[in-house]
């Protein structure tokens, strides 16, 4: 029987199986890829760290300085094994996994951590008319091809959504040598960071389409991609009529949107937000099965690569104690509830049987907003603010509480008002 | 001429900087900041990141960075220079991949440690 089981060898896993190792635990990491590290690998580009190491790292860079002390601590890992299923009996989790050199196994485990990262929304989560021809494919997905395996997945490329991986991936075809024709946004801003937008469009003389979506796609020779139709659309996403635009294109990338990969829990009764479509957590972390954790992009979706380090050390901590068995189940919780202009908060519920006395708690803003103060309510009485010039929904913001303050019944509600 | 405002892009924070004819900075969170925007005004520079072919089975491609910042103007030949290049052996991460790029006098260097499969870590790693 192993204490603790962390599922993912990513930013999040590694940062998880550090912590409880440290803190004198038993810990196996399952990763599925060949290699440790996750997403970081293909995400060649600099701009990590700086928070954690007040430095600037690529994300290969990034995820070896973890690696490398992963591996000095001699923690024990499986490469290129998938895990099947998780199961929970009584008192322990059974945990199926695959893997090419050892066929299927099962392992028993105390805890399980769920550090799987997030999967990328494709064409069929959005309402895309138009053929289905080849070429059309998730802007992470083109990432790896190219920096990973080492080929171009177009000459001719368009991008659909301005997120980060979009506007990265742009800049990268680019630099590659395809011709890079525009970015559509369909909201009337960028969802990426503007660091991006300068260093990644305007650098190139890139245009960026907002308000704009994709209105058909045309198959050519062989259902290869040969063309787009982009249109501009008004305050309710309908597109307007005479604004269509046509672009000769073999790749259309999608950059529309990350969730967070949660399919091992479908064999376990844990709740689920609809909000951040992953498991509601307490403040450790823990889901509604007692003793299954998770942490990262699964969790909820980052910006930054060093909030997720942030995160998963903090939950590893929280795993450990669970394994001290420094709390004791009272049934004593309040919900945590998004209110005004807020899109979704994590943790969802505060546990009063866990015992750090800090609570932090993470929430996106639902649009743009200046001058604004985040409040923290506990039947009708405020018991936190805090003045924050800039909300955009792209940027995660973080709150921390000092939880002996709040009284044990009353649900807690936070929200955004504008001054 | 007066003054120019644009955003920061040292790090994600973005800060809107603004600089006026006589080259003083506001709106920035750090001295980097400052430096970034004469920067920008005289002679604009960037991190050039990309990857290197290899010949190596498990990792055909490796991932490189200039090891600072070079005149924007160059990003496009720098990444002709690059493409020239096939590494054959195995390196460290922060090895040097070119030496002094374009006569700029900065290298460009590995991002990743470039290990051949048969003697990387084992797939199953057991202590006990």
């Amino acid at each position: 029987m192993r204490e603790i089981v962390v599922i993912g060898g990513g930013a999040s896993g590694l940062a998880v199986a550090l912590e409880t190792k440290k803190r004198g635990r038993d810990v196996l990491l399952i990763e599925r890829e060949e290699d440790l590290g996750g997403i970081l690998n293909q995400c060649i580009h600099n701009g990590f760290g700086l928070e954690v190491f007040e430095e600037e790292y690529t994300g290969p860079e990034y995820a070896n300085k973890y690696i490398e002390e992963f591996l000095k601590l001699d923690i024990d890992y499986h490469l290129n094994t998938t895990v099947l299923k998780i199961e929970k009996t009584n008192n322990y989790f059974e945990i199926t996994m695959s893997s090419k050199a050892r066929g299927i196994e099962k392992i028993k485990a105390k805890a399980v951590v769920i550090s799987t990262g997030s999967y990328e929304r494709s064409r069929g989560s959005i309402i895309m008319p138009g053929e289905r021809p080849y070429g059309v494919i998730t802007a992470g997905s083109a990432q790896r091809y190219l920096n990973i395996d080492g080929y171009m997945v177009g000459k001719r490329v368009f991008i659909l959504g301005s997120g980060d991986i979009g506007l990265i991936m742009a800049r990268r075809m680019f630099l590659e040598g395809a011709k890079v024709l525009g970015v559509a946004e369909i909201m009337p801003y960028s969802n990426g960071l503007t660091r991006n937008i300068v260093q990644c469009l305007d650098d190139f003389d890139i245009p960026l389409y907002l308000s704009h979506t994709v209105t058909d796609v045309k198959s050519g020779e062989s259902n290869r991609l040969e063309s787009i139709v982009i249109q501009k659309v008004d305050e309710n996403f309908n597109p307007i009529e005479n604004t269509a635009k046509v672009f000769e294109v073999d790749t259309l990338l999608l950059s529309i949107g990350l969730i967070p990969d949660i399919a091992l829990l479908d064999n376990l009764e844990v709740v689920v937000d609809s909000l951040t479509k992953s498991a509601k957590i307490n403040q450790a972390y823990e889901t509604s099965v007692r003793g299954l954790f998770i942490c990262g992009n699964s969790l909820q979706v980052h910006d930054l690569v060093d909030n997720v380090t942030l995160e998963s050390i903090r939950a590893g901590k929280c795993v450990s104690d669970y394994l001290e068995k420094k709390l004791e189940k009272n049934n004593e919780s309040i919900d945590i509830i998004p209110g005004k202009n807020v899109g979704y908060v994590t943790p969802q519920v505060l546990d009063f049987s866990w015992s750090p006395k800090e609570l932090i708690i993470s929430f996106r803003g639902k649009k743009k907003m200046e001058k604004t103060k985040i409040k923290v309510f506990q039947n009708n009485e405020l018991v936190f603010e805090k003045f924050k010039q800039f909300i955009v929904p792209a940027e995660m913001e973080t709150i921390k509480l000092d939880y002996s303050k709040l009284n044990k019944f009353d649900e807690l509600g936070i929200s955004l008002e504008e001054l | 001429m007066g003054k120019k405002t644009f955003t920061c892009i040292v790090c994600p924070r973005g800060c809107r900087v603004t600089i006026d004819d006589n080259m003083n900075v506001t709106g920035n969170k750090c001295l980097r900041g400052e430096k970034y925007a004469r920067t920008e005004m005289t002679n604009p520079t960037r991190i050039l990141t990309t990857t290197v072919k290899t010949t190596f089975k498990n990792m055909p491609r490796v991932s490189v960075k200039t090891e600072e910042p070079i005149p924007k103007e160059l990003i496009m030949q720098a990444m002709e220079e690059i493409n020239k290049v096939t590494i054959k052996e195995q390196k460290k991460i922060g090895d040097i991949v070119i030496e002094n790029i374009l006569d700029t006098g900065i290298n460009v260097i590995l991002t990743k440690p470039l290990i051949r499969n048969e003697v990387k870590n084992e797939e199953v790693h057991l202590s006990n």
